[in-house]
């Protein structure tokens, strides 16, 4: 039993409390123990990486009951990768709100600030719709907590939209959970995508319902234009490394459509089809354009920084739907990247603001910032990586979206759709950047002097170059994320890994080490959970609803 | 591994001027020349091999799944590119040092010179389509810059994201073309693509890939109608506008065109799109180029010509074209990059390049003077320099041609004659002028040493090309041919052939047009021209205009259209979906609806329609929504789910309670905001979405689930493996404890992001804001009623009672630690309304933020708990025990989870209770430390 996989959960949810019991008027305990942590994190995700790396899917079954009737944790190579994004991200974000200060402005940062990532952690990792719920909860309300950190009228406001809109989000995840049990009468992922291959065909339509549904809760998630409202003022106004934060977020979306629509309502799934791909691709290039157009016309860098992360989940979708294991492979590589990029944007927009005074995140022409030239080489590099150019990962990763395109009848919507929006991009990034950073040697005037503070800016480069390492490295990064999209697209390596066997007489038979009389050892008499004779992997359609005869 | 060095030496070098500038300006000069000298020596080593033929080639895998490799190989036209990067690099560097001002920070300039450097060499040496697009990039983003090296000019930033969208866009395209090029021949590496051109040309892809690639070629080398911003790149420093702007950069394009002539030129489609557009470029460049009066926008424009003219030459397709093509990119890059040099002198020495303000320097600068005429003699043809030669060779190939293409070149070649001499003329020739800006005069040899080493080789390669240029024009022709090499000659004299009719008519026609030049420019000037900067400002600025109205007008913080769109998106996707499938309806037979049903669809639907008309008021509509969660309750109870029912009266009673207290500090009506078409619109949109949720709810209840749901092993289990007959409770604290855990964490974050938030409105404005809020408030005189005081006082103790009660039983009969901790908690809420938040908070001492963390804990540990019985994480245990005389009763580890759940709801709602008293403190409620306002039992004096 690997009680590792749980860490990534129980390990903040822990910490959490404990800095609210024993550390909450305390900041220096709190940054202590929570960079701690988020270190721990690291190293625990690149353990459960190596893990993952063999191939081999690993099932931690909570409470010890096995699936479909309990929740299981499932690692395999996409949630171990999610979790190391989540976690070297985190820690980034930990230290950059520590040395700016931001942690100090407000109440409660660092517990809310672990419990978002235990809700980010929990979400990559459960193999359970319903949990996968619960946690969206748990990130959703946490991320509510830290987009308010600090208060302020229009962050406040903001924020007001923000959990409105995705409580909105939540009611509809439980009618789409309640559509889908209410057809196949189960919530663990692998036992639903055993049932909803095996559907009669007269439940198609009521399955598509609940399916498309389903993805529409995920797409506001992930921002997806026509339901990405939310976004651009919560990312805007929240504080700087809470928006770094979230742009991990987004990908929760991602990650659960991805997840979710090639295990459970694959492709290749009668009643299901080419669903999500047909929804997803048209919004996906509506929302690369009005991303990035937003880009063009931002006046304001956090807003730029905003529309920019709407576009790149609009580049992110025409990869993810296209449904193959390749554009799938070129989807991993461009959200590890955008992750970064996203993020690094947002600190850089926040260091400016932090020396910059009155003109604030506008961009306008004022007087020179301290440390004019690092920074405009940070929001260069920066820039250059959100807008897809070499030599940061990027261009690779639109390369591998144009390479993996080039087969079907999408590719000329595909091609015009991101090279186009690259470079409305470049000139919106290119207009803003000189602005703040050039434009500022014509205007006389004093600026702030700088922050004395270097942890912000080793945090910002830090995170920055982590997009050089993905080109330097992009031969094995790519490797296994092939590996991870190829692993995807096999659901029964999945399937078989959560699915308990079963015996002749359709029994679950005891994992080695259970003790006898303990556990849920499934009681004798008629009604047993699972079908006679099923064989492990087999759909359980063998057994009717007796209500049904 | 020498090409890989060759590329990487310029890179590495960027690193170095940035640290070397705090040794001084020559250490940092000499130091980032090194890395060139040195890569241009590895270059010449390699060099003599290449000459004979021979391709050397260096590949190191990167991304084998791509087909991106770091593969590089160096034939002959590598080898000329590399040596002009490199070579004229050097010379660039050495003149900069002597170029730039003492202001200027000289360590970023060279550090942004050698990023552009290796980007140059990458793209010549690239033997991997995709590797190339990379270096492709990184020298517009190098170029973008250095035109923008003066930060504080307005033309510097306007000409650096000018030349960036127009050669980035370029790439773009040149990334789509390539892509297609690549999957046309099934690799990516240059070497097979070469070889591919039958499979190429016959693919229906051709043409597409030929459009974007040609895309990417004819903006990087500023053809026409692209070539709008390589005038405006001239707002940058001199050295760069000789190295990236004449010799180098710009003929990345025709690079490319050659690179790829042997396997996309020869059809009909590359010759009139190549050689029409050359052309063009070429003659309306030259024409431009005569009426420019700025020094560095006429050698601008005259490159446009002479890159016209090259493009115009790989345009005609015969090797022939391609071998003279080859030759004059080596003659210009010698005299354009010696010309701009010599501009740049005049402009430091004299201040102005502006050709009106100048004149008669020859007596002050003659060795400048000397320079500049042989360079420019050479760009108008004239005999013994090299430009003579390639032009006369071009103007044979164009007299083959076509009649018309004869006559259009020629008149090129003219107009070149004319801004040739014009160039020479009006700056050094006339009378001296006494009213310079500047006190001209001619530099230190550090200045003019570079182009006066290239005036040496304009003038030995004019009078010896074969001797000093012939292997490498073999070389490089062969590479670009990729076929048996045409006869040609290069040599002075060619017999009387029609170019040299048609040379000699430029010249002579030159001559005239120069002489009659002031007439010209006065007609120039009255034609009506388009200005490209303004169409080009013009379409940016309108579009990013148009692009911000468009996100302001759709982000414009309107969260009921945002929730509309919400809606409608749910109902017109969940609709076509459903249309998209095949539905069975469900067979249920209806049952006949109650009385009790009856009643209680009414209340809702009297109670939501309620909530829409009285929304306004806050208050009322609290009220009404209050009885739609009973109702709710009530429905629970109607289908046998007492635990539901419970939980969920609990949970309206708190929530209800809570929001009135918050609606204290909000306005007691919502202002009137929509108009009569959004009510039709918002009210036609909930309509739908509340027919299909209905409709979805039904279809559900009227079918049986295909198989048998996950529910029954839950109800065969609860009992032998979970220890509890109460099945819910079960659910709740076992099978998905999980669930619950992370539950309890929703509620304890909501507790402490209130408790967050309110303090944050404690200070500031928004404090200020509550002091005025709270001035509004009008406050009742009893506020603390005796009666509710007594009743809260004498229920406690039983609340309490039955908090326990129901904890305890819940793992068998209705209840659990949910249930009973929001039980609990209204017996405390209760005595806080009843006798104040103070009266009440000074009578317990625990700290919600504490019970709150502690119930999270204990839950936590309880799960951990399992661990070491080497089960996972909420594995539960249970067990029978007997203290006499107590019954035999039950201890499951699951109550220990349940007394997290129990104190992590009490905690937080007492802390979202706290936050909210806070406020209401802050909004000037006083502090009562009586239990009750009149207290009947002192005296009326003792009370005050």
């Amino acid at each position: 039993m690997n009680h590792l996989i749980l860490a990534p959960v129980i390990l903040p949810a822990i910490l959490a409390p404990l800095i609210v019991l024993a550390m909450r008027h305390e900041i220096t305990l709190q940054r202590v123990f929570s960079v701690a942590g988020s270190a721990a994190l690291v190293v625990i995700a690149f353990l459960l990486f190596g893990q993952a790396e063999t191939g081999q899917i690993q099932v931690y079954e909570m409470g010890n009951w096995p699936a479909p009737f309990g929740i299981v944790l499932v690692l395999d190579r996409l949630s171990a990768l999610m979790v190391m994004m989540t976690s070297i991200l985190g820690l980034g974000v930990a230290l950059y709100a520590m040395g700016s200060g931001w942690d100090a402005r407000g109440k409660h940062f660092h517990a809310l600030f672990q419990f978002q990532v235990m809700g980010i952690n929990g979400a990559f990792l459960t193999g359970d719709a319903f949990n996968l719920f619960v946690f969206f909860e748990i990130l959703l309300i946490a991320s509510y907590g830290l987009m308010i950190h600090a208060g302020g009228r229009m962050r406040l406001r903001a924020g007001v939209q923000y959990v409105v809109y995705n409580l909105a989000g939540s009611a509809l995840f439980l009618f789409a959970l309640g559509t889908i049990y209410g057809v196949t009468g189960t919530l663990n992922m692998a036992d639903l995508a055993m049932r909803v291959a095996a559907l009669p065909e007269g439940d198609g339509a009521l399955l598509r319902v609940g399916a498309v549904l389903l993805l529409i809760v995920f797409a506001v998630k992930a921002a997806v234009v026509p339901i990405h409202f939310w976004l651009p003022n919560t990312y805007t106004h929240a504080p700087a490394p809470v928006a770094a934060l979230f742009a991990i977020m987004t990908k929760v979306g991602a990650y659960a459509i991805l997840r979710m629509y090639t295990l459970v309502f694959g492709p290749d799934m009668p009643a299901i089809g080419t669903l999500a791909g047909d929804w997803l691709l048209p919004a996906a290039v509506v929302t690369v354009t009005l991303g990035m157009l937003g880009v063009l016309g931002s006046k304001h860098l956090g807003r730029l920084v905003s529309f920019s992360v709407i576009g790149s989940m609009g580049t992110l979708f025409l990869a993810i739907g296209i449904f193959t294991p390749e554009a799938t492979a070129a989807a991993l590589y461009y959200m590890i990247h955008s992750t970064f990029a996203a993020a690094v944007l947002f600190l850089i927009a926040d260091l400016v603001v932090a020396r910059r005074g009155a003109a604030g995140a506008d961009v306008v022409a004022a007087p020179p910032i301290a440390q004019n030239g690092l920074i405009a080489a940070l929001f260069f590099g920066a820039a250059i990586a959100m807008t897809g150019l070499p030599p940061l990962s990027g261009f690779i990763g639109k390369l591998l979206i144009l390479d993996a395109a080039r087969e079907g009848a999408q590719m000329v919507v595909i091609f015009a759709a991101i090279l186009i929006t690259s470079l409305i991009a470049v000139v919106g990034f290119a207009r803003a950047g000189t602005t703040v950073f050039w434009k500022a040697y014509a205007v006389e005037g004093t600026s702030t002097p700088a922050p004395a503070q270097e942890l912000p800016l080793v945090v910002t480069g830090a995170l920055l170059s982590t997009m050089a390492l993905l080109v330097a490295l992009a031969g094995p990064v790519t490797g296994y994320l092939e590996a991870t999209s190829a692993q995807l697209y096999e659901r029964e390596l999945y399937i078989e890994a959560v699915m308990p066997p079963v015996n002749a007489e359709g029994m679950p038979i005891p994992q080695s080490g259970t003790p006898e009389g303990e556990g849920p050892l499934p009681p004798d008499g008629p009604q047993t959970a699972l079908p006679d004779g099923a064989e492990p992997g087999t759909v359980p359609g063998a057994y009717d609803n007796e209500g049904a005869q | 591994m020498s090409l890989v060095l060759i590329a990487a030496l310029p890179f590495i070098g960027a690193l170095f001027p940035g640290l070397m500038i705090r040794a001084g300006r020559n250490a940092c000069a000499m130091m980032t020349g090194s890395f060139t000298l040195l890569a241009l020596i590895l270059l010449l080593i390699e060099a003599p091999a290449v000459l004979q033929g021979e391709v050397i080639r260096n590949q190191i895998s990167w991304i084998p799944s791509l087909g991106l490799h770091a593969n590089f190989f160096l034939d002959g036209l590598g080898l000329l590119f590399a040596g002009m990067i490199l070579g004229i690099g050097l010379l660039v560097i050495l003149y900069a040092r002597f170029y730039l001002y003492k202001t200027d920070p000289m360590g970023q300039f060279y550090t942004y010179l050698m990023l552009f450097q290796g980007a140059m060499v990458g793209i010549v040496l690239s033997d991997n389509i995709l590797l190339l697009l990379i270096f492709w990039e990184l020298t517009s983003l190098s170029s973008f810059l250095l035109i923008g090296y003066w930060k504080h000019l307005p033309e510097g930033r306007q000409g650096a994201r000018m030349a960036l969208a127009v050669t980035g866009g370029g790439g773009l395209a040149l990334i789509g073309g390539m892509l297609l090029l690549g999957g046309i021949v099934g690799s990516y590496d240059m070497t097979v693509i070469l070889q591919s051109r039958d499979v190429i040309q016959a693919s229906p892809w051709y043409l597409p890939a030929l459009l974007l690639i040609l895309l990417g070629c004819f903006t990087k080398s500023a053809q026409f109608p692209f070539h709008f911003w390589l005038p405006h790149a001239m707002a940058a420093p001199t050295p760069v506008s000789a190295y990236l702007h004449s010799a180098t950069m710009v003929k990345a394009g025709l690079f490319l065109m050659a690179r790829l002539w042997p396997v996309l030129a020869g059809t009909d489609a590359w010759f009139y799109i190549v050689g029409i557009t050359g052309l063009i470029t070429m003659v309306l460049g030259a024409v431009i180029a005569l009426f420019k009066d700025d020094l560095k926008a006429l050698l601008a424009f005259s490159t446009v010509s002479h890159l016209g003219l090259i493009t115009m030459l790989l345009g005609f397709g015969t090797a022939e074209a391609a071998v003279v093509a080859v030759f004059h990119i080596i003659n210009h890059a010698t005299f354009k990059a010696a010309l701009f040099m010599t501009a740049g002198i005049v402009d430091h020495e004299a201040h102005t390049r502006d050709i009106k303000r100048l004149g008669g320097l020859r007596h002050l600068m003659p060795i400048t003077f000397t320079i500049a005429t042989i360079a420019a003699l050479s760009m108008a043809g004239i005999p013994l320099l090299n430009g003579f030669l390639s032009k006369e060779m071009m103007l044979e190939e164009a007299a083959h041609t076509d009649i018309w293409v004869g006559i259009f070149a020629t008149l090129g070649a003219l107009f070149s004659v004319a801004y040739s001499f014009r160039f020479i003329a009006h700056t050094f020739l006339g009378p001296k002028r006494d009213d310079y800006p500047g006190h001209p005069h001619d530099p230190g040899f550090g200045l003019w040493a570079a182009p006066a080493f290239l005036a040496v080789l304009v003038v030995i390669i004019g009078i010896l090309p074969q001797t000093v240029v012939g292997a490498l024009v073999a070389a490089t022709s062969g590479a670009v041919i990729q076929a048996e090499l045409p006869y040609y000659s290069l040599q002075l004299w060619h017999g009387v052939t029609p170019a040299l009719f048609m040379s000699i008519i430029a010249v002579v026609g030159g001559v005239l047009v120069l002489m009659s030049f002031r007439r010209m420019e006065g007609v120039w000037n009255a034609l009506p021209r388009p200005e490209a900067k303004t169409i080009f400002d013009w379409i940016v600025e309108g579009i990013a205009g148009a692009s911000r109205r468009l996100t302001d007008a759709l982000h414009d913080g309107a969260i009921s259209r945002y929730l509309m769109i919400f809606a409608a998106t749910a109902v017109i996707t969940g609709v076509v979906s459903f249309m998209g499938g095949t539905h069975a309806a469900g067979t249920h037979q209806l049952l006949p609806a109650g009385p009790m049903a009856i009643i209680g669809l009414l209340l809702l639907t009297v109670a939501s329609l309620g909530v829409v008309l009285f929304h306004r008021n806050r208050l009322l509509s609290l009220v009404i929504i209050s009885v739609n969660g009973l109702v709710i309750s009530l429905g629970f109870v109607y289908l046998s789910a007492p635990d539901l029912a419970l939980t969920q009266l609990t949970v309206e009673v708190v929530t209800i309670i809570l929001l009135l207290l918050a609606l204290n500090f909000l306005p007691k009506e919502t202002p009137r905001e929509s108009t009569m078409g959004r009510k039709w619109r918002d009210g036609i949109v909930s309509v739908a979405a509340g027919i299909a949720v209905g409709g979805l709810a039904y279809a559900l209840m009227a079918r049986d689930l295909a198989f048998q749901s996950i529910s029954q092993f839950h109800l065969d289990q609860s009992y032998p493996g979970g220890g509890g007959t109460n099945v819910v409770n079960v659910i709740l604290v076992d099978f998905r404890g999980y669930d619950t855990f992370g539950e309890i964490i929703v509620l304890g974050i909501a507790a402490l992001a209130i408790y967050a938030l309110t303090q944050t409105l404690l200070h500031g404005r928004a404090s200020r804001r509550l002091m005025e809020i709270g001035k509004g408030i009008k406050r009742d005189g009893d506020r603390h009623p005796l009666m509710l005081v007594v009743a809260t006082r004498v229920m406690m103790p039983i609340a309490v009672m039955v908090g326990v009660y129901i904890f305890l039983r819940g793992h068998n009969e209705p209840g659990g630690g949910f249930v009973a901790g929001l039980v609990v908690s209204i017996a405390l809420l209760m005595q806080y309304m009843a006798s104040g938040f103070a009266w009440a908070q000074a009578r317990q001492r625990a700290d919600y933020h504490a019970i709150i963390a502690s119930g999270v804990l204990i839950a936590a540990a309880t799960g951990v708990g399992a661990w070491f019985a080497d089960r996972p994480f909420l594995t539960s245990a249970f067990g029978y025990f007997q203290i006499p005389p107590m019954d035999k009763f039950e201890l499951a580890t699951a109550m220990a989870f349940d007394l997290g759940v129990f104190l992590a709801v009490v905690g937080s709602v007492m802390l979202a209770l706290a936050s909210l008293s806070r406020l209401a403190r802050r909004a000037g409620e006083t502090v009562n430390d009586t239990p009750m306002d009149i207290d009947p039992s002192k005296t009326t004096e003792e009370a005050r």
